[in-house]
């Protein structure tokens, strides 16, 4: 079984096509600053791609040149396929391509339901005489979204802080909040900026469960960003490996674990 | 305790500085000569109280901080529904019947209240709701009293037809104004919002064959009850009106209290609206605007049409009020659209708390009877005002009343989805 669906994929005319995500010459500039030197990389289906470097490699720069918050200086971006390059962010995330960020961005004096509910925007009826008189239709919609808020609040285990201000939370479920609150929009692919940023050593244990059963139940792809190699070295199928701005390497994590150039990135020479 | 001293002084010193412009001449009219003369002891009385504030802060402060330690902040309290809807229907009866027994000037107060509410809460959604600071919010209440004047001047329309079209005047208004400047953000959205205030304004004055300038436009008809008219003689050969019809005697405070009762119905009207789209997806939207622009687009939220929604929104409110404020005046002119005007109203946001309905309502009413009762203290008005903005600003920046969140029942998460 195996070996026949590796060869139907050999038979394929490019193994570009399968790819979820499809990043080709990436390159960014501020200024005098190549902040993203032609970066190219595939994130298939399903699979769990993490990007690493030292601080300042240029990582945050992919994701925000990816999710359309900046115009990159070159390059081509598809997803699914279809290119993403040059759309504003929020038709990229209508598009399946959602994101958390590295000092979490919740809408902190808002409550918990209400951040997922914003989130279910283009899902639900908007229809202003729909929602002005109250229709049976307005209220289906309303009810189901509410469910499937609870439904995500159960899964990151905060459904008995459902009615707090998520600005109150404590930063370990503020980070989980924003995984479930892409998670709700129902996306393709899920990119998490340092999810683990600040976690203790259980919590970030949870953080790998979690982002295995999201891949596993609801058929999504992760890009993840991270710096806890324990984490990255674990669930990554795929690692790419930044420094200033370039590409270094890029394979599995044995791959990565003892490719000489990595180990001369985060080690230094001799 | 001397360095308290030297610099209660020094506060002085510069309270007296600034004081003598206000307080310490006096203009005296002696036929048509026009003098201005100095008179110390204001300034001085200023200066002084002044320096004891200053020299009795610390202990002010302690004092205070005792009172705010046993007077915590009034919990959100949560009632239930019934009693909810059962104060509200009362509050709505005792507004309607209160008119029938004040006095004629207490209504026409109460009228001009029920307008600034409407505008309080009209711009509540803008700068509360969506956190857009708009300076210039008088203009669409200027488009909507100018459509309204014009449009039954020009087309002998009523009242009740000019009101949606004013609504959707001063909507389109918003809309255009906002297209381009809304990728501005706070500070300089303000300036250019204040900005085009101005230039309604001076349109206004200006265009002398439109608006008839600084003459304003006058007899402007009041609005009709199905097709009564509230005056002493119908304006239209063999019109009856309100009197007639009723075989009353004709009394003036009769256009007062129904003016008054239209402006409830109106505000009510809007006060529903906006408890709707508060909770809609939309409402939510214009807040988490507010809070994060950079979440909301990464969510798929479109950040320019959200925008655009709560101004036009907010313009058409101002629309709505503006239209009821040409019908009550019977006249207007540029004069009533200063940009005092806008500021008034956004005081008026930010004293009742911002995004809290019941809180601009009460600031709304506070602020717009409060000089009426105080008129002795009319010249100090505006001081008074600043003095009370500083004040908020430094022991209750969230408001008077806060807006608090909805709580929101969950269902039992369903196994799978």
């Amino acid at each position: 079984m195996m070996n026949e669906s590796n060869l139907l994929a050999a038979q394929l005319p490019a193994p570009v096509e399968r790819s979820l995500l499809q990043v080709r010459d990436l390159s960014m500039r501020f200024g005098g600053l190549l902040a993203v030197d032609h970066v190219q990389f595939d994130v298939h289906r399903h699979q769990i791609f993490a990007v690493i470097g030292p601080n300042g490699a240029g990582k945050t720069t992919v994701f925000n040149c990816i999710g359309g918050f900046y115009r990159p200086a070159s390059g081509t971006v598809l997803l699914d396929g279809h290119s993403i390059h040059g759309l504003p962010s929020h038709r990229i995330a209508r598009l399946g391509l959602v994101r958390t960020f590295q000092n979490v961005r919740l809408f902190k004096n808002m409550t918990v339901v209400e951040n997922l509910l914003i989130s279910q925007h283009m899902q639900l009826e908007t229809r202003f005489l729909h929602g002005l008189f109250k229709t049976s239709k307005y209220r289906r919609a309303e009810a189901q979204a509410l469910e499937r808020a609870a439904f995500w609040l159960e899964k990151v285990n905060l459904l008995s802080v459902a009615n707090r201000e998520a600005g109150n939370l404590a930063y370990g479920q503020q980070r989980r909040l924003e995984i479930a609150r892409c998670m709700i929009t129902q996306p393709k692919l899920l990119m998490l900026d340092e999810p683990a940023a600040g976690l203790n050593p259980q919590e970030t244990r949870d953080l790998d469960q979690l982002i295995n059963e999201l891949r596993a139940e609801h058929d999504i792809a992760v890009l993840l960003i991270e710096h806890d190699m324990s984490l990255v070295m674990g669930i990554s199928d795929e690692i790419l490996v930044m420094e200033y701005g370039r590409p270094i390497a890029i394979g599995s994590p044995d791959q990565i674990r003892n490719d000489p150039r990595v180990i001369k990135a985060y080690l230094g020479e001799e | 305790m001397p360095r308290h001293f030297f610099e209660a002084m020094l506060v002085a010193l510069l309270a007296g500085l600034l004081t003598v412009p206000i307080l310490g001449i006096q203009i005296q009219v002696e036929g048509i000569n026009v003098s201005l003369e100095g008179d110390p002891l204001p300034v001085l009385l200023a200066m002084a109280a002044v320096f004891m504030a200053r020299l009795l802060q610390i202990p002010l402060k302690a004092v205070s901080g005792v009172i705010r330690m046993t007077r915590r902040v009034p919990r959100p309290t949560h009632l239930p529904t019934a009693y909810r809807l059962i104060l509200i229907v009362l509050v709505i009866v005792a507004a309607a019947i209160w008119p029938f027994t004040a006095s004629r000037g207490a209504v026409d107060i109460a009228t001009l209240a029920l307008i600034y509410v409407m505008l309080g809460l009209g711009l509540n959604v803008v700068v509360g709701f969506a956190g857009l600071l708009d300076l210039g919010y008088v203009a669409f209440y200027a488009v909507g009293a100018y459509g309204y004047a014009l449009l039954s001047m020009h087309f002998g329309l009523s009242f009740w037809e000019c009101l949606p079209l004013c609504v959707m005047m001063a909507a389109i208004t918003g809309c255009l104004l906002g297209f381009p400047v809304l990728r501005l953000r706070g500070d300089y959205l303000a300036i250019v919002t204040l900005g085009f205030g101005e230039i309604i304004r001076l349109l206004l004055n200006n265009l002398d064959e439109l608006t008839g300038g600084p003459d304003g436009i006058g007899n402007i008809p009041k609005p009709s009850l199905f097709g009564l008219e509230f005056a002493r003689r119908s304006s239209i050969e063999g019109g009856t009106t309100f009197h007639e019809f009723f075989g009353l005697e004709y009394s003036g405070a009769d256009t007062v209290v129904f003016l008054y009762l239209v402006a409830l119905v109106m505000t009510l009207l809007i006060l529903y609206v906006i408890n709707r789209l508060i909770r809609m997806p939309v409402g939510r939207a214009w807040e988490a605007l507010r809070e994060d622009e950079i979440a909301c687009r990464s969510l798929g939220l479109n950040p320019t049409t959200i925008k655009l929604s709560a101004f036009g929104f907010g313009a058409s409110t101002a629309g709505f009020a503006g239209a009821f404020f040409a019908a009550r005046q019977g006249f207007i002119n540029p004069e009533s659209f200063t940009f005092i005007e806008s500021a008034i109203v956004l005081a008026i946001v930010v004293l009742g708390g911002m995004g809290s309905q019941i809180g601009v309502i009460l600031a709304a009413i506070a602020l717009t009877a409060l000089p009426e009762i105080a008129r002795q203290f009319a010249e100090y008005r505006m001081l008074i005002f600043g003095l009370v903005l500083v004040l908020m600003m430094i022991w209750r920046p969230q408001g008077l009343l806060p807006a608090t969140r909805p709580r929101l029942e969950l269902p039992a998460p369903a196994e799978t989805l």
